[in-house]
C-alpha cells in the first residue's frame, strides 16, 4: 500500500494485528521527554571520565607523566593503557575471521582498548581521567604530559600496501586478500563478451552520527561482585560476552549490561568500544560509579566509520544485452584496527551480493582489506550491501548508456525471473524468493516513467538539467544459519532468542534478545503476540536491552530483528499455545488432540464450550484442575536459527534537477518500491524506508569524511560534515510489493537498511544522467557537479 | 551566581556558576532530562527549549542570561493524558523513531506554528517552509517527511 492509503490506529479501527499500522507504544515516553537514555542515568557517588586521546595519526608513546594531573582538584585517578594491560585486560577482538584467498587467516593486529605503546589514529584513547566532576576531569586531562614520537601516517587506502607497516607483522598493511567466485571463468567470459563496460568507483567514507552520542555508566558492587554497565549498545549480550570472554573485564555472570533507550545506532553501536570497557574497569578500580558521555567531536573521531571502498569493475554483455560476467576488485579501508565486525563487511556482506537481481553467470570479486591510520571502519546501515549495490547498479546503468539500451529494459532483460527461485548465484547465496519485475514495474508506474521526457524538456526550458536514475537492489538480511556463518569465520551464532511469559492474570511479558533503538519493537513484537493470543496490545509488554532480564540475544543489526527475533517470538508463542491446549483439554474434559485455539479461545470445533486465554493462564498458575504430569506455569522460550538469509529487494528511482550555473542538485522525486516480505506494521516499515533513504541520499549528495595527508580529521564536527537536514530532502513516494520469505514463520525479510542500500546508486545515476558525464564521485556536491559540467 | 527564573510554570532559584549552560542546568540541576545534548557546536537542535516563548538552543544560553526568564521544556507542554497537539501529531504521524531528537524537534515545531511559518494556501510551499523552518534540528532516523506531516497536522489543531 502506498503511504496515503494507510489507516493508522491506536488499537481500535483497523485492528492491531499483523498488517495494521498501529501507533507505537513507546512513543508516549519519547514525546513527553520521559525517555531514559544512558546519559539520563546518574548513579549515587558517580565520578566522571574524560579520555586522553591521540592528537596524532601515528606516534609512539614514549612517556606519560600523570603526576600533575593526579594532584589537581577532584581527581580520583589517571589511568593509562599500561595500567589496563597490567591489570590483565585483553585486546578488543574482531569477531569474524576472514580466510584469505591463499587459505591463510587474515592478519588481525592487536587492538588494546587503551593504547600503551603506539597510537594509530587521531582520537585513539590511551588513558582516562576519573574525577569528581566533569569539569575537574577535563581540567586534569589537560595537565597530563605525554611524549610522543611522530611516525609517518598511512592515510590513503589506495597507497596503504606500499607504505610503511603500521603494525609489526602486518606486511604491506594488508589484513587480507579475499576472493569469491570463479576468476578464470569470469575472465574468459569477459574476453569474449560483445561489450565490456568498465568503471572506477569510490564509495565515500561516512560517519554514522546517531543523534545520541555514545555513553556509558559503570558501577561495581564489592558486596556481590556484580558489575553493572549502562551503555549505548545495539546488542548488550554480545557486549557482555566480548567484555567477559575476550577482554576479561569481569566474569559473564557477574556483569550486567543494560542498554536502555538508545538514540539511534545505524551500526555504530554494535561494536564493543574502548570507552565502555574502560568505564566498567575503572568503576571497580576506583570504587565508585563512573560515567562517560561522548561529546559530538569524540563521536566523529572515535565512532567506527563506514564504507570507504575504491573499486574497479568490469561488466561483460553479450550481443543481446545479456550480462555474461562481472569482475570486481576493491580496496577496502579497515582503519587502524579491525573493529568487531569490520572484517566481514567488505567480504561476506559485500562480495556475496554482487549478483544483484541479475542472472550474471560468472562473477569474481577480490577484496584487499587494508589498515590505515584512521578510525576503525565497520558496519554502517547496510554494511557492505550499499557498496555492492553501488557497484552493480552504477555499472549496469553505465552499460545501458554505452549500449544505447533503455536502463529499465536492460535490467528487465537480465533479472532473475519469478519462476527461477530458489536461485543459486555464482557468489555463494541462494535467493529463496522474489519478484524483481513486480517492484520495477510498480516503481516505473509511480514515477511516471513515460512522462519523463516531457518533464526533462520542461526543466530544460527553465534552464535546468533533469535526470533519472535507477537502482534495483538486493540485500541479504538476518545472517544465517549459524552453522554456515561460523564455518565462514563468524565468532558467534546468529540465531535469536524470544521468551514469552504469560502472567497468571493473562497479561504477557515478552523478552527479546534484539534491541530497539528506534525500530519500534515494543509495538511490532507486541502486535505479533497480541495477534497470536487474541489479547489486547496493552496486555503485552516487550522487554529488551538488559542482560539481567533477557536470557540471551545477539542484538539488532543487519535488518534481523523481525525476521530472526520476531520468528523466535513466534515459535515461543506456538509453544505457549501447545501447552495451553493440554491444559484446556483437561479442563474441558476432552482429549488433547481435539482442542483448537482461535480468536483467543481454546475449544473443540463444533462445541460451544471454550476457555479464554486468560482462564487457561490462570489455571496454569493455580493448578487446581490441571493435567497430571504437566508442569505448572505458562512460560516458553525459543532460540530461532534461520535456515537461510532473507533477501529483501526492490527498485528505487530518483529524479533530480541540476542547476548548471551553480551545480546544485535538487532531488525532485524519489520512488522506492520494496519487497520486505510480509509486513507487520506498514507505518513503521515506511518510517524505516524514509530514514534509510535520507542516509543514502546523504551519502550521495552531502556526506563525506575527510582525513588530510597527516591523518587529521578535517570533517570533525557537524559544521564540517554535512548531515541531511529537513530542507535537503524531498517527500518520498513509498510502496511495497510482497513475496513472503519462504523459510521463517512470519514470512518477513527485514526493512531497516533497504533505503540506505538502494538510494545512493539511484541518485548518482540520476545526477550523471542529468549532467551527461559519468565522471563524478559521491558526494555530488555543487562544486563537484559544477566542475564535472565544466570538463 | 544566584538566578531566579520560571521553568514549566514553577519558579526556581538556583546558585550556579554564571557560565552554566541552560541545558546543563535543566538536565543536571533540575533533573529535566527530556532536553537532550546531541552536539558540541550548536548544530543539532536536540536541546531546543522555549525561552520567553521563542525556541532557543539551550546549549547556547548561559545561566547568567536567565534572570526573570520563562523557560518551557518538553516536560512542560503536555502530559501523557493531556498531550500538546504537536506531541499528539508526532505520534499520529510516526514522526519519531529513536526519540532522541524528538523533544527539541517538537519545541522547534511548536514555535514554527505559533509564529505563523505554516500559514499559506499552497500546501507544497507550506511544506517547503516547514522544512526550512526545521533546518536547525537534525534527525538521523526519520528522513523528516513524517515530521513535516506532523507539523502540518498539528498546525490545524493549534489554531
Ligand atoms: S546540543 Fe544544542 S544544538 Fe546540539
Ligand atoms: S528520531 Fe532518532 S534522531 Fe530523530
Amino acid at each position: 500500500m502506498t503511504q496515503t492509503a494507510q489507516i493508522r490506529s491506536e488499537t481500535g479501527a483497523g485492528g492491531h494485528g499483523i498488517g495494521a499500522s498501529v501507533l507505537r507504544k513507546e512513543d508516549l515516553r519519547f514525546i513527553t521527554g520521559a525517555g531514559r537514555y544512558t546519559d539520563d542515568i546518574d548513579l549515587p557517588g558517580q565520578a566522571y571520565a574524560v579520555f586522553l586521546r591521540s592528537p596524532f595519526a601515528r606516534a609512539r608513546i614514549e612517556r606519560i607523566d600523570t603526576d600533575d594531573a593526579r594532584a589537581m582538584p577532584g581527581v580520583i585517578a589517571v589511568l593509562t593503557g599500561r595500567d589496563m594491560a597490567d591489570d590483565g585486560l585483553g585486546d578488543l577482538p574482531c569477531g569474524w575471521l576472514v580466510k584469505q584467498k591463499d587459505g591463510r587467516d587474515m592478519v588481525a593486529a592487536p587492538h588494546p582498548p587503551l593504547a600503551h605503546t603506539q597510537v594509530n589514529y587521531v582520537g585513539e584513547p590511551y588513558g582516562v581521567v576519573i574525577a569528581a566532576t566533569l569539569y575537574d576531569a577535563r581540567q586534569a586531562a589537560e595537565a597530563v604530559e605525554v611524549d610522543f614520537t611522530e611516525l609517518d601516517p598511512v592515510v590513503d587506502p589506495a597507497h596503504a600496501r606500499h607504505s610503511e607497516d603500521i603494525h609489526a607483522g602486518v606486511l604491506g598493511n594488508l589484513a587480507y586478500d579475499w576472493e569469491l567466485g570463479d576468476r578464470a571463468a569470469t575472465e574468459a567470459a569477459l574476453a569474449t563478451a560483445a561489450h565490456v563496460t568498465r568503471i572506477e568507483l569510490v564509495n565515500n567514507r561516512l560517519i554514522p552520527n546517531a543523534m545520541e552520542p555514545r555513553a556509558a555508566v559503570g558501577a561495581y558492587d564489592p558486596g556481590t561482585g556484580e558489575h553493572t554497565l549502562y551503555t549505548t549498545s545495539q546488542n548488550p549480550h554480545l557486549e557482555r560476552l566480548v567484555l567477559s570472554a575476550f577482554v576479561g573485564v569481569a566474569p559473564e555472570h557477574r556483569l550486567r549490561v543494560i542498554a536502555p533507550d538508545v538514540g539511534g545506532g545505524f551500526g555504530s553501536k554494535i561494536f564493543v568500544y574502548p570507552e565502555e570497557t574502560a568505564v566498567i574497569w575503572a568503576a571497580r578500580k576506583v570504587g565508585r560509579p563512573v560515567k562517560w558521555t561522548a561529546e559530538r567531536s569524540e563521536s566523529f573521531l572515535a565512532d567506527a566509520h563506514g564504507r570507504d571502498h575504491v573499486t574497479h569493475a568490469e561488466l561483460g554483455v553479450d550481443a543481446d544485452g545479456r550480462f555474461v560476467a562481472l569482475k570486481v576488485e576493491t580496496t577496502a579501508n579497515l582503519g587502524a584496527y579491525l573493529s568487531l565486525f569490520g572484517s566481514s563487511v567488505p567480504t561476506y556482506l559485500y562480495g556475496t551480493l554482487l549478483a544483484g537481481q541479475y542472472r550474471t553467470p560468472n562473477i569474481h570479486v577480490e577484496v584487499h582489506g587494508v589498515y590505515t591510520n584512521t578510525a576503525p571502519v565497520d558496519a554502517y546501515r547496510g554494511a557492505g550491501r550499499p557498496e555492492a549495490t553501488y557497484v552493480v547498479e552504477r555499472i549496469v546503468e553505465t552499460a545501458a548508456r554505452e549500449l544505447g539500451i533503455d536502463p529499465a529494459e536492460l535490467r528487465r532483460r537480465n533479472m532473475i525471473r519469478p519462476d527461477e527461485f530458489p536461485y543459486q548465484t555464482p557468489v555463494a547465496l541462494q535467493y529463496d524468493t522474489g519478484n524483481y519485475q513486480a517492484s520495477l514495474e510498480r516503481a516505473l508506474e509511480l514515477i511516471d516513467y513515460a512522462g519523463f521526457p516531457a518533464r526533462r524538456a520542461a526543466a530544460a526550458a527553465r534552464g535546468l538539467r533533469r535526470g533519472i536514475g535507477f537502482s534495483c537492489y538486493i540485500e541479504a538480511c538476518g545472517l544465517a544459519p549459524s552453522k554456515l556463518a561460523i564455518s565462514l569465520g563468524a565468532g558467534v551464532g546468529l540465531y535469536e532468542s524470544g521468551e514469552i511469559r504469560v502472567n497468571p492474570t493473562g497479561s504477557v511479558t515478552v523478552f527479546t534478545g534484539t534491541h530497539s533503538h528506534g525500530q519500534g519493537h515494543e509495538t511490532t513484537f507486541a502486535q505479533i503476540v497480541a495477534d497470536r493470543f487474541g489479547i489486547g496490545l496493552d496486555d503485552v509488554e516487550v522487554v529488551h536491552g538488559d542482560t539481567g532480564r533477557v536470557e540471551f540475544g545477539l542484538g539488532t543489526y543487519g535488518s534481523r530483528s523481525l525476521s530472526v527475533g520476531g520468528s523466535a517470538i513466534s515459535v515461543a508463542a506456538d509453544k505457549v499455545i501447545a501447552k495451553g491446549k493440554l491444559i484446556a483439554a483437561h479442563m474441558l474434559e476432552t482429549v488433547p488432540g481435539t482442542i483448537e485455539f482461535a480468536d483467543g479461545r481454546f475449544g473443540q470445533p463444533g462445541s460451544n464450550q471454550s476457555l479464554s486465554f486468560g482462564e487457561v493462564a490462570f489455571a496454569a498458575y493455580v493448578p487446581a484442575n490441571y493435567p497430571d504430569g504437566l508442569e505448572p506455569g505458562l512460560s516458553e522460550k525459543a532460540f530461532y536459527d534461520p535456515a537461510n538469509f532473507t533477501f529483501p529487494a526492490g527498485t528505487h528511482i530518483a529524479e533530480v534537477e541540476v542547476d548548471p550555473e551553480t551545480g546544485v542538485v535538487e532531488v525532485v522525486a524519489f520512488v522506492a518500491v520494496d519487497d520486505f516480505g510480509r509486513v507487520i506494521n506498514p507505518m513503521i516499515v515506511h518510517g524505516q524506508v524514509q530514514g534509510g533513504l535520507a542516509q543514502g541520499i546523504g551519502q550521495a549528495l552531502l556526506e563525506r569524511c575527510v582525513y588530510d595527508e597527516f591523518g587529521q580529521l578535517r570533517t570533525g564536527s557537524m559544521m564540517d560534515y554535512c548531515l541531511p537536514r529537513a530542507d535537503d530532502l524531498p517527500d518520498f513516494t513509498i510502496d511495497t510489493t510482497v513475496t513472503p520469505c519462504t523459510h521463517n514463520p512470519l514470512g518477513a525479510k527485514g526493512c531497516g537498511e533497504a533505503g540506505a542500500i538502494g538510494s545512493p546508486a539511484a541518485i548518482m545515476n540520476a545526477v550523471t544522467d542529468a549532467i551527461g558525464t559519468n565522471d563524478l564521485a559521491m558526494p555530488a556536491t555543487p562544486e563537484k557537479v559544477w566542475r564535472a559540467l565544466a570538463r | 551566581m544566584k538566578v531566579s527564573f520560571t521553568v514549566n510554570g514553577t519558579p526556581r532559584a538556583l546558585d550556579v556558576p554564571a557560565n552554566t549552560l541552560l541545558v546543563d542546568l535543566l538536565r543536571q540541576h533540575l533533573d529535566l532530562t527530556g532536553t537532550h545534548v546531541g552536539c558540541d557546536t550548536s548544530q543539532c537542535g536536540a536541546c531546543t527549549v522555549h525561552l520567553d516563548g521563542r525556541a532557543v538552543k539551550s546549549c547556547t544560553v548561559l545561566a547568567g542570561q536567565l534572570e526573570g526568564a520563562v523557560v518551557t521544556t518538553i516536560e512542560g507542554i503536555g502530559t501523557p493524558a493531556r498531550l500538546h497537539p504537536m506531541q499528539e501529531a508526532f505520534r499520529a504521524c510516526h514522526a519519531l523513531q529513536c526519540g532522541f531528537c524528538t523533544p527539541g524537534m517538537i519545541m522547534a515545531a511548536i514555535e514554527l506554528v505559533e509564529y505563523g511559518a505554516i500559514d499559506g494556501s499552497d500546501p507544497a510551499a507550506v511544506r517547503r517552509r516547514v522544512r526550512e523552518g526545521l533546518e536547525g534540528n537534525l534527525c538521523r532516523c526519520t528522513g523528516y517527511q513524517n515530521i513535516v506531516d506532523a507539523v502540518m497536522q498539528a498546525a490545524g489543531k493549534m489554531r
